[in-house]
This record gives C-alpha cells, structure tokens and sequence, in this order.
C-alpha cells in the first residue's frame, strides 16, 4: 500500500500520540513487518481524524458547550406530543423554503410570462407538479399546524412567565406566515389569484390613515401594474421569508434559553421534606 | 404575577426539569417521527390533491369574483356578514387588527398566574369561543361559494360556455339554478323562453340596463348562447 501522505491533515488538527502509542510516528528504526504496520497506523489516524476536525472547530468557535447544553438539557417532566407542534410548523417552513427555492428557479415574474412558467414547471418539468402540489399544501399544513401550536401554548398557559415575549415574537410569526400566503396567492397569476389579490390589496385601501398607502406599497402605485407581481415576488421570497428566519431563530433561542414549560397539570414539589413535616407538626 | 408568584413558578419549573428527560434523544426522537409525518401528509396531500393551474389571469373580466385561499375564509366571510356599506371598514380593518393586537398583547393583560386550563374559566371559555367562531366562519366562507359561480351539473359541451357566463357576471342581475341576484329576468330555464338566435340578439343588442356583450370573442358567444339555450 502508498504511503498515506501526512501532510493530508494540517498540523493543527494532528494529535499528539497517545502514551505507549508513540512508537512509529517518532519511532526510529524500520519496524519489523513494514506495510502493515503502516497501514494500521494510517486507520488508526484517519479514524482520529473526526475527533481532531471537531475539537479544532471547537477550539476556535467554542461551540461544544453550547452545543451539549442545548442538546442535553433537560425537558420537564410530562412532555408530551402536543410539545412536537412548534417543530412540526417548523419542519412545514423547511419544506416550504426549499421546494420554493426549486420553484424560483423556473418562475418568471412577469405578468406576461408568469402564467406560462408555471405551466412550464407543472406540464415540463421533472417532477415540477410535484413540487408545486408540495408548496401549495404546505402552506395550508404550516397554517394549521401554527394555529394548533398557539392553541397548545395558549390551553397549557406557555405564554405567561417567563415566556411573554415569545408568545409576541410567535404572532408575528403567524401574521408573517399569513403575509406569505398572501404574497404567493398572486404568483400562479391565475384568475383566482389576480382577483384576490385585487380584493386584498382595496381592502387595505380602506384602512384608517396607512391604509391606501400600504395598498399604493403593495401595489407598486396606484394601480395594479407589471411591478405588482415582481414586488409580490420580492415580498415573497425575500423580506417576508427573511423575517420570518430571523424571528425563528429569535423564537428557538428564547425556546432554549427558557426551557419548555410543562403540562400545567404537572406539578412539582417545590417545598423540602423537612420543611413540610414543620409545617404539618 | 408578583416577586414571590414568579420565585415560586421558577423553583417549580427547576423541580419539574430536573425530573425530566434530556431533549436529546427522547424530544428529538418525537420532533423526528413528527417531521416524517409532516414531510410524508404533503407529499400525499400533493400527489391526490395535484397542482392545477386556473385560467390566465385576464383583467378585463372585472365580474370575476375572486376566492382567497381557504385559511382566509374567516376574514373573507366576516366581509359578508358585515354586508351594509358603513360596516365594512369595520370588517376589513377594524375587526381583524382589533384581533390581532388582542393577540399580541395577551401575556400583558392575562395576570393570571394559573396556568391550568380547568382553573382557568375565562380564558379557557374564550379560547374556545374564538376557535368556535374561527371554525364557523372558516365554514359558511368555504359554503358559500363564490357568487360567480353556478352550481349546476352541465353536460360537458356546454361546460365553456357555463364558465363564460359565470365569467362575465350575468350572475350579478340574473338568477341561474341556485346561484344569482334578481335584479334581472330569472335565466335558470331561460332556453324554453327564448330560441337561442334570440338569446344571442339579447346579448348583442340587449334591452333596458343590461350591457351588451358584442365585443366578445364570437366563439366565447357562442358558447354562451349555447349553454343559455341548453337551460330548460
């Protein structure tokens, strides 16, 4: 066998050998039945490798206490499957975010030829009904399965303290969710989505002060035009989808930091034995 | 809550976590089967229910009453319910923001430091009047049936032409089937009152407050006329 170059791991990932081990590497003189030993020593050092890979990240990001504390932190007694829906709506989101990366990349945004790319992605391309079906269903799974989450944080109380802001940042990101909705409503541009979005956008008109102009906003002026749909486009796969990321994060840190709460009809002893007899005494 | 609420829940909580189980694996594991589910539902929900694309977006049709997508059925039904002209900025704007901001705010208003639901009447009550009315809504939206559309079982010839009719709003002043206003003559058996040559002359040259609809495509027309002449 070659002889495995030593220069494929940089110094700073090497590892000193172990103690008792240091024969070959510093070892002087030819050892006494060449290849295989060799050999054994390359495994044993490709089979360190990850461990070095891991602890040079490590010692540069300090990412490993963060790391086992998210994952080994403890969740409180009585989690049940209602806890899995904050997940769930996120797994949603994911699925979301990537058929709708496939599906940027054969849209045209224009009103001339909007319609026909999405005929193009549903009639021509590899499995792109598929894909279109999975967008559009995932969207009314993500609705449901936000509302079912907030109804779970709200029935078990999930929202009181310490929690408060999360429950805030949360229906941001119902509304954010709604938006996409929305937003992606126009972009088949067919009959049901340009009407819709034409009712949607007059009813915005007929808000109190920034109404007609957020409809102006939305509607790239003052009627519905070729830049509507680009800035629905926009809207949709950027700022909104951007937002709705960043508050993710914002949620998932909190979720973190605070723990999850547990189901209120578990209650935990908080008083000491000791105290507690006093007390009865 | 005040200080001593807020120890109190905090020190139960410590309690609570210590007896627990770490997230990894025992919550990974559910948030795993749960990801399954949600990845394989729309993977089936796509390959029954499809993607079929509607007819082109074409803004000269301005009769064309518009669906939203069903999770705003809530909010398109309240439009409906809230019919008289001075109601209606209360449905679009007034209702739903006053919601929202209800929404936003009920950490901040909701003092109660109970967090079970059976001790917690009002917000329970509340909680579920709101899905209740939700689901109502979400219920007579979806029932309702776009006012565009005619619920009537064609033969499939005369399927065009029952689209172009619903299409160009005839709906809006006549009634067909189950669907339409009244303001015009009834059109539901129309084809044994009129030959279709005369159902075409009243299109092309109509009478009284009716709008003539000569300058459609003639095969769209025909169709029309067709469809209008097979109601009997």
């Amino acid at each position: 066998m070659a002889k495995f170059p030593d220069t494929l791991i940089p110094p700073p990932l090497r590892k000193p050998a172990k103690p008792g081990q240091n024969g070959h590497r510093n070892g002087n003189g030819a050892s006494p039945n060449g290849d295989s030993e060799e050999k054994s020593v390359v495994v044993e050092k490709l089979k360190e490798a990850p461990v070095d890979l891991v602890g040079w990240v490590d010692e540069r990001t300090g990412a490993s206490p963060f790391l086992t504390g998210m994952l080994l932190r403890k969740v409180p007694k009585g989690t049940n499957w209602f806890y899995t829906l904050g997940s769930a709506t996120m797994f949603a989101f994911i699925v979301q975010a990537l058929t709708g990366v496939f599906l940027a990349m054969y849209y045209t945004p224009s009103p001339v030829e909007a319609y026909a790319s999405i005929t193009n992605i549903t009639n021509d391309v590899f499995m792109g009904e598929f894909v279109r079906g999975l967008h559009k269903w995932g969207s009314s799974v993500m609705i449901i399965l936000i509302f079912l989450h907030m109804g779970r944080v709200f029935f078990f109380g999930a929202y009181k303290y310490p929690r408060e802001l999360n429950w805030v940042i949360g229906v941001v990101l119902i509304v954010l969710t709604l938006v996409m909705g929305l937003t992606g409503y126009l972009l088949p541009f067919d009959q049901r989505s340009y009407w819709a979005t034409i009712v949607a956008m007059n009813i915005n008109g007929t808000g109190p002060i920034v109404g007609p102009y957020l409809a102006d906003f939305l509607r790239a002026g003052a009627e519905f035009e070729s830049t509507t749909l680009s800035r629905f486009y926009a809207l949709h796969m950027l700022l909104v989808p951007g937002a709705i990321i960043a508050l993710i994060g914002a949620h998932l840190y909190l979720v973190v930091k605070l723990g999850t709460t547990a189901p209120p009809w578990v209650r935990g002893d908080t008083k000491p034995k000791s105290l507690r007899k006093e007390k009865v005494g | 809550m005040d200080a001593g609420q807020k120890e109190e829940y905090l020190r139960e909580y410590e309690v609570l976590k210590k007896k627990g189980k770490p997230f990894f694996p025992y919550a990974v594991a559910k948030d795993s089967v749960m990801f399954l589910v949600v990845v394989v539902v729309i993977a089936v929900m796509s390959i029954i229910l499809g993607a079929e694309q509607g007819p082109k977006a074409d803004p000269t049709t301005t009769t064309y009453t518009p669906r939203p997508e069903w999770y705003f059925f809530f909010l398109f039904e309240l439009l409906r319910v809230l019919k008289p002209a001075a109601l209606t900025p209360l449905a679009t704007i007034g209702i739903p923001t006053m919601a929202l901001v209800l929404l936003l705010l009920l950490p901040f208003y909701d003092r109660n430091p109970e967090r079970d639901p059976r001790r917690r009447p009002v917000a329970t009550t509340a909680g579920i009047m709101v899905i209740i009315a939700m689901a109502l809504l979400t219920f007579l939206g979806a029932e309702a049936g776009a006012p565009t559309e005619i619920e009537m079982d064609v033969a499939p010839q005369y399927e065009d032409g029952k689209v172009a009719v619903a299409g160009q709003g005839c709906l809006t002043c006549h009634k067909i089937g189950e669907n339409g206003g009244d303001l015009g003559p009834e059109l539901t058996d129309i084809g044994s009152k009129l030959p279709a040559a005369g159902i075409r002359r009243t299109l092309i040259n109509p009478s009284g407050i009716m709008p003539p609809y000569s300058a459609l495509p003639p095969d769209k027309l025909d169709s029309m006329v067709e469809f209008l002449a097979s109601l009997r």
